[in-house]
């Protein structure tokens, strides 16, 4: 549809009557498009990770080792079977591999099986983890991955809400008062935040858990687990401080320079001076004239803190044993446990994807040119 | 070469950056220092050494300037050699026939108020077929003798005292390190032990059984700081490490630097002149790579293929290729491309390439300088945090690989903590220095930040 008719019809028919359905439809179509893009993306981020795992030859000897267990205990337990002689045992079984190894096509080439994986990983049908099992003492690796999820979310959510919060206010406040001391010592602080999240976290347990003894060195809850709600909660609090502490002193100083300087900008524009001159209040400003149209940026940017921190969080979890996805990933490297490497690759580019897709909905709802269909750029 | 100077000027005007630039030349210098006066395959030999290298060097010693602030209590290691003429007496007088006796004694002074950390004693003996004997004996300032027992002597025998059952019996439990040196009058009824200051003496009652044979000893009394960095589990003095680090992690940096921006500048670049489906292939391969899992990838090519560190700089400088970056330089090609000096470029028919490389490239590489120096820092980490999970180069000695030695020993547990600080300070150090430039850089370089 041309910008032309568009605007016939605005000018034509009351305003919120033709709004609305062509609003929903534009972002309907926004957000469908992202959901496409995405889901293209990570079809191709799997497949390399697929790629990466196969070439050492690693998927396809587990599963044949697999497949061979599986036949050899099926094969045990056959009283008929266990009668014959070995050879006879042997041939059986060769014959029964044969025809499974036929049946999950490990016999094709490797395009067509690299495309099977990439379906199996997808689904995260991966089979049974090596030697990891969930606390349930399942070894699926689906359940392993599934029982990980939250104590990551917990983390990461609440460090991230806490840092885009504060970051935004207090880069608000600064931009209020620029040139002041603390201003210029937020600024000063900035670069400290090139050192990751781990690090400080090292710190942070040198000094409270080390030194001090005042919080845990790491961990989720306390031994024994809490029976109680609130005593439950109380531990969680307590073993989640340090690790969000560190998130936050990692990325505060950054976000509220980045933020700052941003506004500060967008403090100069002419309208902004112009809603000075109108002699609006500087709340008001802020609100509608600063923060409003500032609002798809922020959200992008908030986009890229989650997958950057989605991926930091894997040593940061290490660090402080804290029991989520990056810790699982480092167990399962160092006891090589490939089926469970795989699967949490895919499971964080997932969720990478996921919080990304979401925030482009947030996106089409704050951006007016998503939302009223801004000219296309030729 | 004036607007060389003229560039310094301004960046000296932010103290900060001229924080940044020492800082970053302290660890050029150390660097070039490290590679000079370290050549390479001696670190590693050093680094991945055992005993024979790190034998008479304290496990998990502190830093020798540590005393400063603490004062006679960490005794520093004294050793004692028979081969070496000086400090150690030798006495030799025949028995009978072919027996002789082979005496050695060892004094010493010890001054320190806490207690060394461990005690071995090394004999070696040489001799064809009836090996030496050697009786130890253990004298305190204050007179006593403590037995330590009797062995005959092989060609190398490594005689542990800290951990002989026989001798802590003896001690009353104590640990050897602890009771030999231990002041009887203190230490009883769960008080804490005090050393005893003086001049202690090891005696070896020795006797040789044939013409030729010998009888040599060396005394290694540990004790619990070492040299500039200390020591960590394994002996080894930390110092090479954190020496090697700095050329290590200054190379991968800035390669990985270089690499990822001149590459993302030139697609850019390229991806705006041309246009159409070039344009949009790029743009699309830079989506799709914002949402790849940078690090999970880097964790499987160093579990499944190699940890070698110059692979791993191959793979994170791929990755970073087709990285945002891209989108950036784009915006400010794309204004590059209708200024009128490029029209009168294309007028007089210079090739696409000659554009794009000798025209529009050049025109805005200043920017990329800031990025490129921010960048730095953030590879220097990555690498660390490689090291941190276990992914360190297998050979080389880096920063990465201090800490995670620290940590799966468990150093902040135990109180090691000079162990993490060390290296953790030399990164820090490298990602401040680079970072405060960048900042520093990114304001002269982008004029809008300036006023700001």
């Amino acid at each position: 549809m041309s910008t032309e008719t568009l605007t016939k019809r605005q000018w034509a028919l009351p305003r919120i009557g033709i709004r609305v359905p062509d609003t929903l439809a534009r972002i309907v179509k926004y957000v469908l498009y992202r959901g496409v893009a995405l889901f293209v993306t990570v079809i191709i981020g799997v497949y390399l990770t697929v790629l990466i795992a196969n070439m050492g030859g690693y998927l396809d000897t587990i599963r044949i080792a697999q497949i061979q267990e599986a036949i050899g205990a099926d094969l045990m337990n056959d009283q008929a079977i266990r009668q014959l002689p070995p050879s006879e045992i042997r041939r059986i079984m060769d014959e029964r591999i044969a025809i499974e190894v036929k049946r999950l096509r490990l016999d094709q080439p490797f395009f067509l099986r690299s495309i099977n994986y990439l379906t199996d990983a997808l689904t995260l049908n991966l089979g049974r983890a090596e030697y990891l099992a969930s606390n349930s003492g399942s070894r699926q690796v689906r359940l392993v991955l599934a029982e990980r999820i939250p104590a990551t979310l917990v983390l990461s959510a609440t460090a991230n809400l806490a840092l885009f919060f504060t970051a935004i206010f207090a880069a608000l406040f600064l931009s209020r008062r620029y040139g002041s001391l603390l201003d210029r010592l937020v600024i000063a602080m900035a670069p400290t935040s090139s050192v990751p999240a781990w690090f400080y976290g090292i710190f942070l347990i040198l000094i409270f858990a080390s030194l001090l003894h005042v919080l845990p060195f790491g961990g989720m809850v306390g031994t024994p687990v809490p029976e109680s709600m609130p005593a439950y909660a109380a531990s969680l609090l307590k073993h989640m401080l340090l690790p969000v502490a560190a998130l936050v002193l990692h990325s505060i100083f950054i976000g509220i320079y980045n933020w700052r300087t941003f506004f500060l900008i967008y403090s100069s524009e002419d309208y902004v001076e112009m809603a000075k001159a109108k002699g609006l209040t500087s709340r008001a400003i802020e609100r509608r004239y600063i923060l409003r149209p500032t609002l798809p940026p922020i959200v992008t940017s908030f986009a890229f803190t989650l997958i950057y921190l989605w991926q930091g969080a894997i040593i940061l979890e290490t660090v402080f044993a804290w029991p989520g996805l990056g810790r699982l990933l480092y167990q399962a490297i160092s006891i090589f446990d490939v089926p469970v490497i795989v699967g949490n690759v895919v499971l964080i580019a997932y969720l990478l994807v996921t919080s990304v897709f979401l925030l482009d909905i947030v996106y089409a709802l704050l951006d007016p040119r998503v939302k009223v269909g801004g000219e296309k750029r030729s | 070469m004036k607007g060389l100077i003229g560039f310094f000027r301004e960046l000296t005007r932010y103290r900060s950056a001229v924080l940044g630039i020492l800082i970053i030349g302290g660890l050029i210098a150390l660097a070039l220092y490290t590679v000079v006066a370290l050549p390479y395959h001696e670190a590693i030999r050093l680094w991945r050494g055992g005993e024979e290298i790190w034998g008479d060097y304290p496990r998990n010693a502190l830093p020798q300037w540590v005393t400063i602030f603490t004062g006679d209590s960490l005794p520093r290691s004294i050793i004692l050699d028979s081969r070496q003429e000086g400090s150690v007496y030798k006495e030799s007088k025949e028995v009978s026939g072919e027996m002789r006796t082979a005496d050695i004694i060892m004094p010493f002074e010890y001054t320190s108020t806490g207690f060394p950390s461990e005690i071995n004693l090394f004999l070696a003996g040489k001799s064809t077929a009836k090996k030496p004997q050697a009786t130890m004996f253990w004298q305190t300032p204050d007179g006593r003798q403590i037995p330590l027992g009797d062995t005959t002597v092989g060609t190398v025998e490594r005689f542990a005292i800290s951990i002989d059952q026989r001798l802590i019996r003896r001690l009353n439990g104590l640990s050897p390190e602890v009771g030999l040196f231990a002041d009887p009058a203190t230490g009883s009824s769960g008080a804490k032990p005090v050393p005893l200051q003086g001049r202690y003496q090891l005696v070896i009652e020795g006797l040789t059984f044939e013409e030729d044979s010998t009888l040599e000893a060396r005394l290694v009394v540990y004790g619990q700081v070492y040299g500039l960095a200390g020591t960590d589990h394994r002996r080894r003095d930390i110092t090479v490490a954190l020496l090697w680090g700095t050329p290590i992690a200054l190379a991968f940096g800035f390669l990985a630097a270089v690499g990822s921006t001149l590459t993302t500048f030139t697609i850019a670049a390229i991806g705006s002149w041309f246009g159409g489906w070039l344009d949009a292939l790029i743009q699309r391969i830079t989506e799709i790579n914002a949402v790849l899992p940078t690090l999970p990838i880097l964790i499987l090519i160093g579990t499944f293929y190699t940890r070698n560190i110059w692979v791993i700089l191959g793979v994170v400088i791929a990755l970073g290729i087709f990285s945002l970056g891209i989108k950036n330089y784009r915006s400010m090609f794309l204004q590059v491309r209708e200024m009128p000096y490029i029209e009168a470029a294309h007028a007089y028919g210079a090739s696409n390439l000659r554009i794009v490389f000798q025209y529009m490239m050049p025109k805005i590489a200043p920017v990329l300088i800031p990025s490129f120096v921010t960048l730095i820092p953030t590879f220097v980490f990555l690498e660390a945090s490689l090291s941190v999970l276990g992914l360190g180069d297998p050979v080389l000695p880096t920063w990465g690989k201090v800490v995670n030695d620290a940590y799966t020993n468990g150093a902040l547990y135990k109180g090691y903590y000079y162990w993490v600080l060390e290296p953790a300070f030399l990164l820090m150090l490298a990602g401040l220095g680079f970072a405060v430039v960048g900042f520093a850089l990114d304001r002269i370089f982008n004029p809008r930040l300036r006023e700001l």
